[in-house]
């Protein structure tokens, strides 16, 4: 029997108290998610698209989940003096699986714009999140349907028509709790025609002392001529588990940007789906994995194309030390009706040490004649020559790998859009590979302020 | 023994198991030229590598006295420290790291080994200035990644520059003249006579006597077979020009 059983079990125990501590948009969804349950499994390492990652033995843990929003005081300051720049950011805070605004959030966002709790907003705004919720994750898939079934609160962004923002979201996830934790986490977002907006976000871990799992689905939609970035960097501990789906949904016009960089974690899966449904889109999907220890990371990504004269760029770079490992599945679909489509794919992966292992699978599936695609990807190990003119100039092996490592992740950080965060992310990653892991708890900030919850 | 900066005794060194370097003897004192001459895979490349610590090579045999410091003990950062410098045949191109990045941790890694607190920002960039000026290398390209789309002559400018940064006392130039056109090899060498001083010593390794017409050597050695099979002073290096190396390989094979 696999780890799914426990959560059916877990809901159909708690079905009241789940539904008690949401909103009705999210709670109409349970049913049909716990169909789509009805004799699945969660993917087990080996099979499709899973090939190195059991996503089965992620959830395997006897994990705790918050049902009865039990307040959980956690240092909200520790994560942002640490990690998270004075970027100038509209921020918000998501712990362990509650939304908390920062202070007068809701003062500084522009007419129009939602950034709330999800389930605060499905009560406030019950017709717009029920237009979106639910209606691009698929509920085929065991994940999505899993944290259908579970989630009660989330995050929802919504920037209306025209409306472009100036400066950007922030969005720190915080795991902290006196015990094993699973948090079901959930971010709706809808990026309305015309409208821009730029999102950051980052996973950390306040504790080093339990073990986490985030299950984490995104719903994003990008409108008509809309324009949209998000990051998404992940530092956190070898203790904590991510398991991460993003479906977006591409308007004509639309430029979507997404980077996904994993600096620290344990086990971390990453998916990421990118409907392109309108002419003339861009896409940037990038993303890094910086693996040390036991640490596993694996991004599989689908792009399809399915409208013409669209171009997307796919960029995953991973260096790999001690006995970490990899993996990449990618691939490009192109419909027959995406005509004049150029999509590109990138996997290029350093192996640091003789124990590192990476897998990779890039795949193309093309189903028109005018089309321009290509994909790549390497696997290799630092440059000897390189390496030893460096030494030669008196940089000492451990400093000229580190600056070649660094280098190795350049594209990446350039393909940053985001002012400020370019410098920051070269910061992040040189403390990275130096080894300077600034875990929130070591920061040494002690003023403690209280979470407040806010599902009621 | 009073005075001398370098002093090979009998090395004998290869890779992958096959043996290059033969027994080579070879002595400098600073302040002196040394012109390191020979046809093709007689080993001067390996001789340079051996020297600077280029770990694809293994020494099998003999010993390197560098100022009183065994050089095969050191790793070829601390050569470096130790004033030994190396200018690439083929200078290596490092996509990602830019040139004041690698210089600072250079310059930086010299003053920590000999325990001097880093250079400030301003006092780094004067620096940097003043040693650019030596071989006309443009501001542009200390700002681009090490080498990467450099032609060939910026790069040799390039090593000639960080020769200067690092200010060493035996400096080996593998074959600084190839790839250069008159004018770049004119401002390399120019380069290189500006940085001389008595107290440092400089190696040139080269296959023409071009070079040797703006670098004067106070010795020219040839390198047959992995061993030093002939020196004598700058003349020698004329007769080779003349001559070719035929008449030498058969001297060495008959013998």
């Amino acid at each position: 029997m696999g780890s799914l059983a426990q959560y059916i079990l877990l809901y159909n125990d708690n079905r009241r108290d789940i539904d008690a501590h949401s909103a009705p948009v999210l709670n109409a969804m349970r049913p049909a998610a716990l169909d789509a349950l009805a004799g699945k499994e969660l993917p087990e390492k080996g099979t499709e698209s899973y090939e190195k990652t059991s996503v089965d033995r992620m959830f395997a843990p006897d994990y705790g989940v918050n049902i009865n929003r039990v307040n959980i005081p956690v240092d909200v300051a520790a994560s942002f003096k640490c990690d998270v720049p004075n970027m100038s950011t509209l921020m918000a805070f998501v712990v362990n699986d509650t939304f908390v605004p920062s202070s007068s959030l809701h003062l500084k966002l522009p007419a129009g714009v939602i950034v709330d709790s999800l389930s605060r907003a499905a009560k406030d705004y019950p017709e717009l999140v029920a237009a979106y919720y639910g209606k691009t994750a698929p509920m085929e898939d065991t994940a999505v349907a899993l944290n259908t079934l579970l989630v009660q609160d989330g995050v929802f962004v919504y920037i209306p028509r025209g409306v472009k923002l100036e400066k950007p979201l922030q969005l720190v996830n915080i795991f902290n709790s006196p015990a094993d934790m699973l948090a079901v986490r959930r971010m709706l977002i809808v990026i309305e025609d015309d409208a821009e907006a730029q999102l950051l976000v980052c996973d950390h871990t306040q504790d080093s002392a339990h073990r986490y799992l985030s299950s984490q689905v995104i719903e994003l939609t990008v409108g008509r001529n809309a324009r949209f970035d998000l990051y998404d960097i992940e530092e956190s501990t070898a203790k904590t588990s991510r398991y991460s789906r993003l479906f977006a949904r591409q308007e004509s016009g639309s430029n979507l940007l997404v980077n996904g960089m994993t600096l620290v974690g344990g086990c971390t899966r990453n998916g990421y789906d990118i409907d392109i449904m309108g002419e003339g889109c861009e896409t940037l999907l990038a993303g890094m994995a910086i693996g040390s220890g036991e640490q596993h990371t694996d991004n599989c990504s689908n792009v399809n194309h399915r409208a013409p004269h669209c171009h997307s760029r796919q960029l995953f770079k991973y260096v790999l030390d001690d006995r970490s490992t990899g993996a990449f599945e990618g691939s490009i679909l192109v419909t027959p009706a995406a005509r004049f489509t150029e999509a590109y794919q990138s996997n290029r992966n350093l192996l640091a040490s003789s124990d590192a292992r990476m897998h990779t699978k890039p795949q193309l599936e093309i189903y028109n004649d005018d089309v321009k695609c290509s994909h790549g990807a390497t696997t290799g190990q630092l440059d000897a020559q390189a390496l030893f003119y460096m030494r030669t100039r008196g940089v000492s092996e451990k400093e000229a790998r580190m600056m070649l490592m660094q280098a190795f992740m350049v594209d990446v950080i350039d393909a940053v859009r985001m002012p400020g965060l370019c410098d920051r992310l070269r910061h992040l990653v040189e403390k990275r590979f130096y080894g300077q892991q600034t875990l929130c708890a070591d920061c040494g900030v002690t003023a403690v302020t209280q979470a407040t919850d806010n599902s009621e | 023994m009073d005075n001398i900066l370098l002093e090979v005794k009998n090395l004998h060194a290869g890779i992958d198991g096959k043996e290059i370097l033969k027994g080579i003897n070879f002595t400098m004192r600073p302040g002196e030229v040394h012109a390191i001459m020979g046809p093709n895979g007689s080993g001067k490349s390996t001789f340079s590598s051996v020297l600077a610590g280029n770990p694809a090579f293994a020494v099998t045999e003999g010993e390197v006295d560098f100022h009183g410091k065994d050089l095969l003990e050191l790793s070829p950062e601390d050569r470096s420290h130790e004033g030994l410098f190396l200018s690439f045949q083929y200078p290596v191109e490092i996509p990602g790291v830019s040139m004041v990045n690698f210089m600072r941790a250079a310059v930086n890694e010299k003053r920590k080994y000999f325990n001097e607190p880093p250079l400030s920002a301003s006092d780094f960039l004067k620096l940097m200035r003043q040693k650019r000026a030596v071989v006309e290398l443009d501001n542009k390209l200390a700002s681009r990644s090490v080498n990467e789309g450099f032609s060939g002559g910026e790069k040799k400018r390039n090593e000639i520059f960080q020769m200067a940064v690092l200010e060493p006392r035996l400096s080996i130039l593998d074959e600084t003249d190839s790839g250069l056109d008159i004018d770049a090899l004119r401002i390399v060498a120019g380069g290189v006579n500006k940085l001389k001083t008595s107290d440092n010593a400089t190696i040139v390794i080269t296959h023409y006597q071009r070079l040797l017409d703006y670098i004067k050597p106070d010795f020219v050695h040839v390198l047959y077979k992995g061993r030093i099979v002939r020196t004598g002073g700058p003349e020698l290096a004329l007769e080779l020009e003349e001559k070719g190396y035929d008449w030498i390989k058969q001297e060495v094979d008959n013998q």
